[in-house]
């Protein structure tokens, strides 16, 4: 007992610094989702030949500011029949499931602190990769019971689509990620990293992998052209129709905080991660710290560019219908994702044994 | 059936070759447009700094126009109320007393001169109509207002700032529209 208890002594600093590490990971993604919202207007008015939001601060970089003081100040309605528990949980659900995958994103290689090396990582989980997929499956339930607890037909016509449409493209998801891990022979998101920067980049071995993984990630965070679960013309607003104020305000942002971490995890999987492009880190002479930051920004880099993706491609394709959405999802990227994957299986073993002899 | 313009187009009802199946070539195409978009030009005019120029013979609100002595040109005769298609204009007139020479020109004045900018169309025939060039439509049109007693122009809302103790926003108003008054006219 006394020995437990000393060894968790000697831990304190350990878990001071996951706890640091929880708090910085948290409050970027929620900086970044915040300033998504102000650069998906941007860029979606820079694409229509529009100015976009340029009143409130320079260039009008204090909008998301604005937002907030708005939605915060909105009366909070809670419908008279809804279910008052449920229709309470949903948003933060949806903001929990999409604030909880980035503990197992390696955000960089490791800085020196007085002689202690911290990783940037929260946790290395050796099922890193199972773990990113329970929790993406975790984000339909905040869909699901918000549509259902706020007792309207339209939102719970949108939490089944959403519903349907995310367990639908999950699979195929899977599907492409299982082609991935004969690549790496590993779950870990870091091993995936640290593999990369020798063997270079996945996207050189799983280009199919990849397109599918990016439509499925497309489809994962309800956005056009598969935005069905908030069809506006046909739901009215889809699920989140009743909610009002703050809580309307965790479910879209919710969606921008899925979108950056899709971002970071399509980065992380198939473009290096924090690997820097056409740089050998292990052979240079520089401060580890400053690698770190340097790997830090790389991955940025590569976020940033896939949400400038996901905007883009928001603004220039129309919404998909109802029945091409499933057509797509179990007619062509499924049985897409088994021939990649078998093609990959079938590649792997041969390296591995040779040609088998019969 | 014989089309009816040169213009008509038969719908291609060919089967979808492999690449349109396939969404992703037209996809890329349709990226490859909104891109370029990002390197255009803007059309956007940014409004308070920024003014559009109106048109030559643009009609906004009206000016009661005064003469180089800075007295009030209109003497309530009703031509341009005649005139009004939409009977947006009243008035009343009056007598000019004793001393008042230097405020109305004529012996007869409009003590109250109304036009109510929600019935008004801009068609600019009151200004028309005036003999005395009394009245004219400026450049500006009227601002947004909360009820519609403030639409209701009267002769403060409607007259020209006094050339002579305020030139420059005498200026501002006529804007090279109104006809600057003549010595001797």
């Amino acid at each position: 007992m006394i020995s437990t208890l000393l060894a968790m002594q000697m831990d304190w600093a350990l878990v001071l610094e996951k706890f640091l590490l929880i708090v910085v990971v948290v409050s970027v993604s929620l900086g970044f989702a915040m300033y998504s919202t102000y650069a998906e207007r941007k860029v979606a008015a820079a694409l229509q030949d529009r100015s976009g939001p340029n009143r409130f601060g320079w260039f009008g970089l204090l909008q998301p500011v604005a937002d907030a003081i708005k939605l915060f100040s909105k009366e909070d309605i809670i419908p008279n029949k809804a279910n008052k528990v449920l229709f309470v949980m949903g948003p933060g659900l949806a903001m929990l499931a999409a604030l909880m995958t980035s503990a197992v994103i390696p955000w960089g290689d490791k800085i020196v602190l007085g002689g202690r090396e911290i990783s940037l990582q929260i946790a290395d989980l050796n099922i890193g990769m199972l773990y990113v997929f329970a929790v993406v499956a975790l984000g339909v339930y905040g869909v699901m019971i918000g549509g259902w607890s706020s007792n309207n037909k339209f939102s719970l016509l949108a939490a089944i689509r959403g519903a349907s449409q995310n367990i639908s493209y999950e699979l195929a998801m899977g599907l492409s990620l299982i082609a991935l891990l004969f690549v790496t022979g590993s779950l870990s998101l870091k091993d995936i990293v640290v593999g990369q920067q020798t063997n270079g980049w996945n996207i050189l071995y799983q280009p199919l992998g990849f397109l599918i993984f990016i439509v499925c990630a497309f489809a994962e965070c309800n956005r056009t052209p598969f935005d069905l679960p908030e069809a506006e013309n046909e739901l009215n607003f889809g699920y989140h129709q009743e909610y009002s104020s703050m809580k309307l305000g965790f479910y879209l942002f919710a969606e921008y905080i899925n979108m950056f971490i899709s971002s970071v995890i399509m980065a992380t999987l198939y473009f290096g991660g924090y690997d820097i492009p056409f740089f050998n880190e292990a052979a240079s002479s520089l401060h580890p710290n400053i690698l770190a930051l340097m790997g830090f920004g790389a991955l940025m880099a590569k976020t940033v560019f896939f949400v400038f993706v996901f905007m883009w491609v928001r603004w220039t394709i129309p919404r998909f219908r109802y029945d091409q959405l499933m057509n797509l999802g179990w007619k062509s990227l499924i049985p897409l994702a088994l021939f990649n994957m078998l093609i990959t299986g079938a590649v792997v073993l041969y390296l591995q044994n040779g040609w088998p002899k019969f | 059936m014989q089309p009816l313009t040169n213009r008509a187009k038969n719908v291609d009802r060919r089967p979808m070759t492999l690449a349109e199946r396939a969404y992703l070539p037209a996809i890329l195409k349709g990226m490859g447009i909104t891109f370029s978009h990002l390197f255009k030009k803007k059309p956007t005019i940014q409004y308070p700094e920024e003014k559009r120029p109106f048109s030559q013979v643009f009609r906004g609100l009206h000016v009661l126009n005064r003469d180089e002595e800075g007295r009030e040109r209109c003497t309530a005769c009703g031509l341009c109320a005649v005139a009004c298609p939409a009977e947006a204009i009243t008035m009343e007139a009056a007598e000019r007393q004793e001393g008042e020479e230097n405020l109305y020109r004529e012996e007869k004045y409009a003590a109250k001169y109304e036009i109510n900018m929600l019935r008004c169309i801009f068609c600019g025939l009151c200004e028309e109509a005036c003999p005395k060039d009394a009245i004219y439509l400026s450049e500006t049109f009227a601002p947004a207002n909360y009820d519609r007693k403030g639409f209701i122009y009267g002769k403060n809302d409607l007259l020209i700032p006094n050339p002579l103790t305020d030139r420059e926003a005498y200026e501002q108003a006529a804007g090279g529209r109104v006809r600057q008054p003549v010595a001797g006219r």
